[in-house]
């Protein structure tokens, strides 16, 4: 008796995504979220948190440290466009190799040890290159300026061929394809459903069960004949390469790579957004990615007179208590509003909003739908998360 | 007389100042169940966690088809064929009953590593109908598709058991199979390893219950302190006063 | 010979307050075994006690200032020199030490609140989700101090009378230019005093003694029947005072900024895993080696070999012991190991 490949065929949800990725400047705007700046961003921190979650998601593994892959997509892109060409392919091929190659070294040292330890040791590495980039690596880096590019720069692979002076700073491009505004997005978009694509494959093949095994139960896998080593140095890589390709990413939409993003608080952030969509789920991180991003950007912009207008409707003694308080939550306080939600989010549902929906549809099905027994509802929840062999039949 | 297939020679094992293994010689021959039985404290967990490398013994060896086995690494132990049946299950909660004989029966086929990310988990035809067999044999089918983490303690040991005959081991150890069962559970497992017996599987069974042990074993070592102190056939094994002696206020022989 | 001598009594005050948040650090995981991602918190809001109180003692209105004459000008001047006079001024020039006694009830508070109210949800829960439930609560913490204080650091003087500093060398017979500033002589006596305090209370007292047995055993202490969650919930506000005083004394030398807390739990964490997870002793040892080696790196003539080195030396030397000696300097085998 052969399982069909669970829920759906791969091209299915393939076609699926693609359709709502590349159409999204159109099903954006109704709740006014799509111009150019706002869906870059989703596509990049999209990939960031999908390689976050191939790590923590399918092994378990708290890392800190992936700021500093994303750090390092940054700067190689910076540098890329300076040295040789604004044309984003070898910027792109740059920056994902070379966090590439620090996730090897990092994750070989730091996988040494699991648990807290590990967490520690990504820590560790972390804040060693954010102090690093801001002061012994300043000619790489160029420190708290912040690497930036300018018209003198030496950009030798398009100076070839190229007979008058360029003016000014030009802008990267793909093969001619400027990549600001929406162009830009689509680059980003397609990136995406790739990125996806790889992780879907990931999630349903029998190394992403064996991932699975070793969060469950790491000893027992050693004993079974598997040396769990390579593969989670195997998934810490690929999920470094990820975060890299989203610095890069964000270099190439804005040319200027800062070390802020280092700073192993900014890995906090993806770790919000990969749990509040549900951790080990396919589209949980990017459920995650859209909210905060979204919120992040309506919250940040409001300012007290904002406030204002939108109380404008209560009497002025309660208007002023309710600005008041909600004033501390936006703009500035949008950090504020981001560690509340962390914490709620772990306390009251760590598996996310992805946990949220496998509920209520749990909830449903028992209430409309009645009969079937519990089984069904355990297995069909292990689907959203390990989207395998154990199809519903 | 037959080849055997794991030979312990000369181990030695100090915890502190306690003798915990004194001197064991021991030959397991091949197709053949052997039991290793003794009063608690003997030393027979420590024995067994010299064998799958746990523990490395002060002095001695540990040979499996020829090859040492000391220093190793548990996968490598495991894949040279010597495969343990834990008695505290140690199962993936989190998986479900046919990933989790799954994962043994990829050791098997992949080796220590492979990067298979680009195969997909349900076209792995062969891997799913062994994975169904096993169950089947261990009368768990029905709950292939559960949560290993909910079923009963008592299943969980009968996975435990499936996740070590996928692998076709060379050597199977089985470290108190039915130790805290009740009696149905017990004869259960019992008809369960006679039918593999059937199959020609060599086994080492480290047991308290002398009906399974006699039961099923071809061979018996007494293990008592740290020392073998006696080894032989069902029979000679029974009538022997040291062994008796050994078991204080012991089972009915 | 001077300059080595300043190095390490530079790095031994900083080691004093590497030594305290490390040893909070370790009661709490030794005794409650939650991983406390909030504790670099803890430290930030004792020193932001000592701002609050000196921005609370020197409260001022509006008064005509006398020494211009020509026209009428107006300056700030505290309410309590209005009130109290001179003894005003002593007492607003004395506000970081005052501050203690603010300090101390108001960290007890915060430290109880905090367990009660979160932390004691956690103990059963894995340690990713502690690491992320204090994580997010450090944030809460980090944001409510920077919109109270705003995002600058605030000064906090230490009194007057110790702002300069002291003629060691005189004192030991060694050079005449052999100084050190005395408040940071202050500080690595106060460090010193509160960590024996914290020894003596544990060795000395019936309920240091379970403590410290529960730090050995946990399971075994709860099955004697001694309840052990109240004394869960005292233990986290004893850690929160310890964290919370080193913060209040360094306030002059650091001027805290709110993004302090931070800074120090990576800090407190490399510490903690130095010295050995579960020992007390290895978290205060590691604390002062670890300032004094981070001194030592900011030596010019070091960083003139390996530049940079003042910047990651704590963290490699975390990377190495992580790697050669898991369980620490002297921490027991077995906790903690994966």
């Amino acid at each position: 008796m052969l399982q069909k490949t669970s829920l759906k065929s791969n091209t299915q949800i393939m076609l699926i995504f693609a359709l709502v990725v590349l159409s999204a400047p159109i099903w954006l705007t109704p709740i006014g979220a799509n111009y150019p700046d706002l869906l870059q961003k989703f596509a990049i921190f999209g990939i960031f948190a999908i390689g976050f979650n191939i790590l923590f998601g399918l092994t378990g593994y708290l890392s800190f440290g992936h700021a500093v892959f994303l750090g390092v997509g940054s700067y190689t892109a910076v540098w890329s466009f300076k040295l040789l060409t604004m044309n984003v392919i070898p910027a792109i091929i740059f920056g994902t190799a070379l966090a590439g190659i620090f996730a090897v070294v990092i994750g070989y040292i730091s996988l040494r040890r699991s648990g807290i330890y590990f967490s520690i040791l990504t820590l560790a590495f972390a804040q060693m290159s954010y102090n690093l980039a801001y002061s012994v690596l300043t000619p790489i880096t160029n420190g708290e300026t912040g690497l930036q590019l300018n018209s003198n720069d030496p950009r030798l692979l398009d100076a070839i061929g190229r007979s008058e002076e360029v003016i000014g700073i030009p802008s990267t491009t793909l093969f001619g394809l400027s990549m600001k505004g929406y162009s830009g997005f689509y680059v980003c978009a397609v990136v995406l459903i790739l990125a996806f694509f790889l992780s879907l494959k990931i999630f349903r093949s029998p190394f992403g069960l064996k991932l699975l095994a070793i969060k469950s139960n790491q000893t027992r896998m050693r004993y079974t004949g598997f040396n769990t080593r390579p593969y989670l140095l195997t998934a810490f890589v690929i999920s470094g390469m990820y975060a890299g390709l989203a610095g890069t990413l964000m270099a190439i939409t804005d040319p200027l790579a800062g070390a802020e993003r280092m700073q192993w608080t900014a890995s906090g952030e993806v770790v919000l957004m990969t749990i509040l969509g549900g951790v080990g789920t396919l589209i949980g991180p990017l459920l995650g990615v859209g909210i905060i991003k979204y919120f992040e950007n309506i919250f940040s912009a409001l300012n007290e007179s904002a406030l204002r207008e939108v109380f404008d409707f209560l009497p002025d003694s309660m208007a002023d208590a309710v600005v008041f308080l909600t004033h501390q939550f936006v703009g500035e306080g949008w950090h504020l509003t981001l560690g509340v939600l962390f914490v709620v989010v772990v306390i009251f549902l760590p598996g996310g909003v992805m946990e949220g929906i496998n509920k209520l549809n749990g909830w449903i099905r028992r209430k409309f739908f009645d009969g079937e027994n519990n089984v069904r509802n355990n297995s069909s929840e292990v689907d959203q998360k390990v989207t395998g062999s154990a199809g519903e039949q | 007389m037959q080849s055997s297939i794991l030979r312990i020679e000369g181990v030695n094992k100090k915890f502190g100042g306690l003798n915990a293994l004194s001197n064991i010689q021991l030959e397991i021959e091949e197709n053949k169940t052997h039991a290793i039985i003794g009063p608690n404290g003997a030393g027979k967990s420590t024995l067994l966690n010299v064998c799958i490398g746990r523990l490395v013994p002060d002095t001695g060896t540990v040979t499996f088809n020829g090859v040492n086995m000391i220093g190793l690494e548990p996968y490598e132990i495991n894949h040279a064929g010597m495969v343990r049946v834990f008695q505290t299950p140690e199962i993936f909660p989190e998986l479900t009953l046919l990933q989790n004989v799954m994962i043994p029966a990829l050791a098997r086929r992949d080796g220590l590593y492979c990067f298979d990310a680009f195969k997909d988990m349900g076209k792995q035809t062969k891997i799913h109908e062994e994975a169904e067999a096993v169950l089947e044999d261990v009368d768990l089918i029905k709950f292939r598709d559960q949560l290993a983490g909910t079923i009963s303690r008592g299943d969980k040991r009968r996975l435990e058991l499936a996740m070590g005959l996928i692998q076709h081991p060379k050597l199977l150890l089985l470290d108190e199979p039915t130790a805290g069962m009740a009696r149905h559970d017990t004869n259960r497992t019992i008809d369960l390893l006679q039918k593999i017996k059937a199959r020609g599987m060599t086994k080492v069974i480290i047991e308290h219950d002398m009906h399974v042990v006699f039961s099923l074993a071809d061979r018996i070592s007494v293990l008592a302190q740290g020392a073998i102190i006696a080894s032989g056939t069902p029979d000679e094994i029974r009538g022997n006063p040291v062994v008796q002696e050994a078991y204080l206020g012991g089972e009915e022989l | 010979m001077d300059a080595i001598l300043i190095q390490v009594l530079n790095g031994l005050d900083k080691g004093g307050a590497y030594a305290l948040i490390a040893l909070g650090l370790t009661l709490v995981f030794g005794t409650l075994g939650v991983v406390n991602f909030a504790h670099g918190a803890l430290f930030m809001l004792g020193a932001f006690c000592a701002v609050s109180f000196q921005q609370a003692l020197t409260i001022s209105k509006q008064v005509k200032d006398e020494s211009i004459t020509f026209f009428d000008a107006y300056k700030e001047q505290p309410y309590l020199e209005i009130w109290l006079g001179d003894t005003g001024t002593a007492i607003i020039d004395y506000a970081v030490p005052l501050s203690i006694l603010f300090a101390i009830p108001m960290m007890l508070i915060i430290g109880l609140v905090m367990e009660r109210g979160l932390i004691k949800h956690f103990y059963k829960r894995s340690h990713a989700e502690q690491i992320l439930v204090t994580f997010g609560l450090a944030i809460v913490v980090q944001e409510v101090i920077r919109s109270f204080f705003g995002s600058n650091p605030i000064p906090t003087p230490a009194p007057d009378i110790v702002s300069g500093s002291a003629a060691i060398g005189v004192m030991i017979g060694m050079s005449e230019n052999l100084v050190y500033p005395w408040w940071r002589l202050i500080y690595l006596s106060f460090s010193i005093t509160v960590i024996l305090a914290v020894f003596a209370f544990l060795r000395y007292t019936t309920f240091g003694m379970v403590v410290r047995a529960g730090m050995a055993d946990r399971e075994t202490v709860g099955l004697l029947g001694i309840n052990i969650q109240k004394r869960f919930t005292i233990v986290f506000g004893l850690a929160a005072v310890v964290s919370g005083l080193a913060g209040v004394m360094y306030a002059p030398i650091l001027p805290p900024d709110y993004h302090m807390g931070m800074d120090f739990l990576v800090l407190s964490f490399v510490v903690v895993v130095v010295g050995g997870m579960g020992s007390l002793e290895g978290a205060v040892a590691a604390g002062f080696l670890l300032g004094i080696l981070q001194s030592f790196a900011s030596m010019n003539e070091v960083k003139a070999i390996l530049p940079g080195i003042d910047q990651i030396i704590i963290y490699l030397v975390a990377v190495v012991v992580l790697l050669v000696r898991p369980r620490g300097l002297m921490g027991r085998v077995g906790v903690m190991e994966d």
